[in-house]
């Protein structure tokens, strides 16, 4: 097993735990919200290993500096100590979710094996400039469009959260 | 070299463990969360095929990798909006348990 597969293997079992603490973890939402931000940096690792350098950088930037950060923010300022509620109804859930898990699962495994060997990669694959160029050219009315979502939800975020005068 | 159907894979059991998160848990926040892994789990994939194709000296194909930019900036954007909505529910209802918001439910 050559380096970078074990390192693979290792991020991947680290994201996989992570992300069941956050599932599993009734008792304390701001766990949880760090459980994210484990699973995030070693996604981002992963990224790394598949040469995607500029998208592990702004998945550390964007995921574990901003995203999770809002939400530990929004875990404080609700003042949420354990959200232990009563049992309801959870065992249709659990059922609908083991079925779809089992169903996406499947799907998945019959991929294995049948993916060709990755091919040798280009100069610059990854990098600021093939990203950059690609992002300014022939996609430019995509991040014209984003810039607009944006905006439209700091609009809705700030009109959403604002407390009513009057 | 990393073994990509074990990404893929890896990628499939990110989105199940999301997908049981948010059919099971009841705190707002924490099926908020949930969806950020499965969109993760989706980003993984594309990352993943990107470094399957990724075209020739000359024309190298980042597509995969500018969707996961597009899906990131998507999830920042869902995140704030859907973060707001959790406070203004937690001032109307002091809860984030969503079986307390059943007004619009049949």
């Amino acid at each position: 097993m050559t380096a970078q597969a074990f390192l693979f293997y290792a991020f991947a079992v680290l994201a996989v735990i992570s992300a069941l603490g956050m599932v599993m973890n009734v008792r304390n939402t701001v766990a949880g919200a760090m459980s994210l931000v484990i699973t995030m940096v070693a996604l981002a690792g992963i990224y790394v290993l598949l040469e995607a350098h500029l998208v592990a950088v702004i998945q550390i930037m964007v995921y574990g500096g901003a995203i999770v950060v809002l939400f530990l923010f929004v875990v404080m300022l609700l003042n949420l100590r354990s959200d232990d509620f009563p049992p309801r109804r959870q065992r249709l859930m659990k059922l609908a979710g083991v079925a779809i898990g089992v169903f996406a699962l499947s799907t998945t495994f019959r991929l294995f094996g049948g993916l060709p060997e990755p091919p040798l990669l280009p100069e610059g694959y990854g990098g600021y400039r093939e990203v950059g160029l690609a992002l300014y050219t022939d996609y430019l009315l995509l991040v014209e469009m984003i810039s607009l979502l944006l905006t439209a939800a700091i609009v809705g975020a700030l009109i959403l959260a604002q407390r009513r005068i009057g | 070299m990393v073994p990509l159907d074990h990404v893929i894979g890896l990628s499939a059991i990110l989105f199940t463990i999301g997908v049981i998160g948010v059919l099971t848990r009841r705190n707002l926040i924490v099926m908020l969360m949930s969806i950020e892994l499965m969109l993760n789990a989706v980003n993984l994939a594309f990352v993943g095929f990107n470094r399957l194709w990724p075209g020739e000296p000359g024309a190298i194909a980042m597509d995969g990798q500018i969707f996961v930019l597009m899906v990131i900036a998507v999830a920042a954007a869902e995140v704030a909006v859907g973060l707001g909505i959790v406070i203004s529910l937690f001032r109307n209802r002091s809860s984030v348990n969503v079986e307390d918001m059943s007004l619009l439910r049949w």
